[in-house]
């Protein structure tokens, strides 16, 4: 009977203790948060930045359509549109949108607005820069049959489109704003998002307060927030310490994270996540000898990216060993299929014996070039570092040259060099976005190796327009397998993302992507 | 007096205009240019065509000579142009950063001024005692150390002794003068510690010198009393010196403050230009370029001046 009660009691306990642990989670309304942003964006508009500064600005002030469910990313789920089908041919998207949205200057939402922000994107006004125009080029038309109504019908089928309309780049603008001022979003902020723009002091911080007519009811939780302009990572890190700032969402480096949990233990949350960024490097085909594939191929062989990523996991923000898909991604290459390719090799001395001997078949057994990055710190020179020390282990003689990012980028862009180190930012794991790169030099400028190759150009074209996701993951390994037997260019580490936030900071969602869940919406303050 | 400013304000002109032709086309030296900073440099897969309809509509595209005669034309009427990062005017860009800038330039100068005259003169009075040693080390150590270094001292030390840190965000003196100051004092004392070394040490090197001229002598030999020899004879002439390297210190903190603002993430001047220089945002760094060249002769004006002012021989008539 003692027994029972005892059991009955802990039974009790633990019911209260979860309950307590229930009702600790329950959101409370109210506070200011105040975050650091690592970097300043040039202006507000969305659509034509590439750069995560400016989502971070802007987020909490926009909608979209559509959005990734970090809980269960990479799904999408509804922002503005309250529903969606989706023709079987995959020809025709069909919105329905929430009732009662209202802009920030009161203008009722409806499907014309998104008609609007739409065209712009895909078919952008004289002065407008619209980056992800190819991404909508797919569409024919986009009809309003009525105001919560929307309807885009495809020239062909993209079986990314529905991702692509999640994507965190296409904020939605009211259609009166775009009429009077295509270039308006640069500098005026007019959203349905949960906050409305406060202020904006230049070079120091951004502001924002509860939007009150937020359709989503019930959120915002917060008051307002402030996301203080920190661009050195020192003054970041003293704030976070100090209290002053609250999180910062991009993700810091391993180093800076043990100074946190060293410096604040309990106080401070870590989260980490896989990235959906990576590191690359790319062999100019124009430039001789790496127009010889037996030349990239032992380049590639001999860089040890098991144990390097040991080593450079410690130090910088590069970890995952990874295909051109994020490692862990629906159609990343599993790694017993990954070793298997040029340049994945767990057995390293025997991939290097291979390279000499490549090497020497090339005619260029004493090979010297000069490696072009990046002068950023992290991670693109421990990255540099790592590559000249791997390639020095088959007796190739690198120069590391590093450059500011404009004349990087020049440099790149004239293709005035032998071989560099380049960068893939993507927002989501979509498999269009991320083999863009590698497409023909001719198709895509950003293919660093400036290789044409019609074989490659073909599979995708097939994978873009493929349904069958067994089909489509099927054409995705053999567009890895030709990039990497080919050797044009490889990823050399996926980073890793890791975000501190103070514990007080509740319901904030890490993803792989730091471009995604900026919106703020559901986040609250424990205090 | 008022010709040799008249005078010195028009050879202004030719200077600014060396500096103006210097900067522009040493800008453009460097390959890339910031449409590729501002559309590529995060990864972006942005075609060619979109990133030559951008340089088009900032100009970038004409010949750099009528680039420059369209700058110059600006200049002429005050007008700086357009940031071709943010596209928003020049001026309003470095106007938002000046004050704190100013400020910052300014209570440095005062906190050194007062702690290096006194050290100074002390120095060179008791030359060669404990007093002269103890200075010396003081104003060696502030040479030694650079700013932004102890700027970093600072601020882990409020963190660690006191588990506290100044306001992180700029509020005008205006506005609250305590959140002011509480902000601006560190930044200013890291600064001003070096810049008092500097001033000290200049104070008592030109003292000494002047402690030994024939003038001094006869003061004392007259009989007056050594307070007002000191003051009145002495340290006014041995002050000359040391007002040049006030000036050029003070010009110096108004854009070349970079790693300090950054340490106490400041939103300054120093920090606006070596952004821009990173971004490649010409029109803004050529702005700030001339508005720094202009402090400088401005400021070395306003030098030549004082100097008349402490020693009446000096006459600027012709």
């Amino acid at each position: 009977m003692a027994k029972r009660l005892t059991a009955l009691a802990l039974m009790g306990a633990a019911l209260a203790f979860a309950a307590g642990g229930a009702q600790a989670q329950t959101p409370k309304p109210g506070g200011n948060l105040v975050f650091a942003i690592s970097a300043e964006t040039p202006h507000y508009d969305c659509h034509g930045s590439e750069t995560y500064a400016t989502l971070h600005f802007s987020s909490p002030f926009y909608s979209t359509l559509l959005r990734f469910n970090l809980d269960k990313f990479p799904e999408v789920e509804g922002d503005l549109a309250k529903s969606w089908t989706v023709a079987p041919d995959f020809m025709t998207y069909t919105f329905k949108l929430h009732e009662g949205v209202k802009f920030h200057d009161g203008t009722p939402l409806t499907s014309a607005d998104i008609k609007a922000t739409y065209e712009r994107m895909r078919n952008p006004p004289q002065g407008v820069v619209s980056p992800r125009k190819a991404t909508f080029g797919d569409i024919d038309t986009i009809e309003t049959p009525d105001p919560t109504t929307v309807v885009f019908k495809m020239k062909a089928v993209n079986a990314s489109m529905l991702e692509h309309f999640a994507s965190p780049w296409n904020c939605i603008y009211a259609a009166k704003d775009l009429a009077a001022d295509p270039n308006s979003p640069k500098t005026k902020v007019n959203g349905t998002g949960p906050f409305v723009l406060v202020e904006h002091v230049k070079g120091s911080h951004v502001a924002g307060k509860r939007n009150e007519s937020y359709f989503k009811k019930g959120l915002p939780y917060l008051d307002g927030y402030k996301g203080v302009f920190t661009l050195q990572a020192a003054a970041m890190l003293n704030a976070l310490q100090g209290g002053q700032v609250l999180a910062e969402f991009r993700g810091i480096s391993p180093a800076e994270r043990d100074r946190l949990k060293q410096a604040m233990g309990d106080k401070i949350r870590i989260e980490e996540s896989s990235w959906t960024l990576n590191l690359l490097v790319a062999f100019n085909v124009e430039k001789k000898p790496f127009d010889d594939v037996r030349v990239r191929k032992a380049l590639l062989m001999a860089i040890d990216r098991w144990g390097g990523s040991q080593g450079l996991s410690r130090i910088s923000t590069l970890r995952a060993v990874g295909g051109v898909l994020r490692p862990g991604s629906p159609l990343a290459t599993p790694e017993a299929e990954l070793v298997k390719l040029p340049g994945f090799s767990k057995d390293i001395a025997a991939a290097r014996a291979e390279a000499k001997k490549l090497l020497a078949e090339a005619g260029v057994p004493d090979l010297k070039f000069t490696l072009h990055n990046r002068n950023l710190a992290m991670p693109y020179t421990p990255a540099g570092i790592f590559l000249v020390d791997q390639w020095r282990q088959i007796g190739v003689t690198v120069e590391h040259k590093q450059s500011d990012t404009a004349p990087y980028l020049a440099t790149l862009n004239s293709g005035n060099y032998e071989v560099a180190i380049d960068f893939s930012n993507l927002f989501m794991d979509d498999s269009t976005l991320a083999l863009a790169k590698y497409l023909s030099h001719k198709r895509s400028p950003q293919n660093l190796s400036r290789a044409n190759d019609p074989e490659l150009d073909k599979l995708y074209d097939d994978h873009v327009r493929e349904r069958d996701v067994e089909k489509r993951k099927a054409l995705v390994r053999a567009f890895e397998k030709r990039v990497f037997e080919q050797a044009y260019q490889q990823p050399i580490l996926w980073w890793h993302r890791i975000v501190p936030s103070h514990k007080v900071v509740m319901g904030w969602k890490m993803s792989p992507s730091h471009n995604l869940g900026q919106d703020l919406a559901e986040v609250w303050l424990n205090q | 007096m008022l010709r040799y400013v008249g005078n010195r304000l028009l050879l202004m002109i030719p200077t600014l205009f060396g500096v103006a032709v210097l900067v522009f086309f040493m800008l453009r030296i460097v390959p890339g240019d910031v449409v590729e900073v501002k559309l590529r440099a995060d990864g972006g897969s942005v075609s060619q065509a979109t990133i030559e309809m951008e340089r088009k509509r900032l100009g970038l595209d004409k010949p750099l000579v009528r680039q420059f005669g369209d700058w110059m034309v600006g200049l002429a009427t005050l007008d700086f142009g357009i940031s071709m990062w943010t596209e928003r005017p020049v001026i309003e860009e470095i106007a938002i950063r000046l004050e704190l800038s100013l400020q910052v330039a300014i209570m440095a100068t005062v906190i050194a001024v007062l702690i290096a005259l006194p050290l100074g003169t002390m120095a060179a009075l008791f030359r060669d005692t404990w007093i002269d040693y103890v200075v010396r080390i003081v104003t060696i150590g502030g040479l030694s150390i650079p700013s932004f270094w102890f700027g970093m001292l600072i601020m882990l030390s409020l963190l660690a002794f006191f588990n506290w840190l100044p306001p992180i965000t700029f509020t005008p003196l205006y506005v609250d003068p305590v959140a002011n100051l509480t902000q601006l004092i560190w930044p200013a004392m890291a600064v001003g510690y070096r810049y008092c070394a500097v001033v000290a040490r200049m104070i008592r090197s030109s003292l000494l010198e002047v402690l030994n001229e024939d003038y001094i002598r006869t003061a004392r030999a007259k009989g007056v009393f050594e307070r007002v020899v000191i003051a009145r004879h002495a340290l006014r002439n041995a002050l000359l010196p040391a007002v040049t390297v006030i000036g050029l210190e003070f010009t110096f903190l108004i854009g070349g403050l970079v790693v300090t603002e950054q340490v106490f993430n400041l939103n300054g001047i120093g920090m606006l230009l070596v952004q821009s220089v990173s971004r490649n945002d010409f029109t803004m760094i050529q702005g700030m370029v001339m508005l720094i060249a202009a402090f400088y002769v401005l400021v070395n004006l306003l030098v030549d001046v004082l100097y008349a002012v402490f020693d009446p021989r000096i006459r600027y008539t012709r």
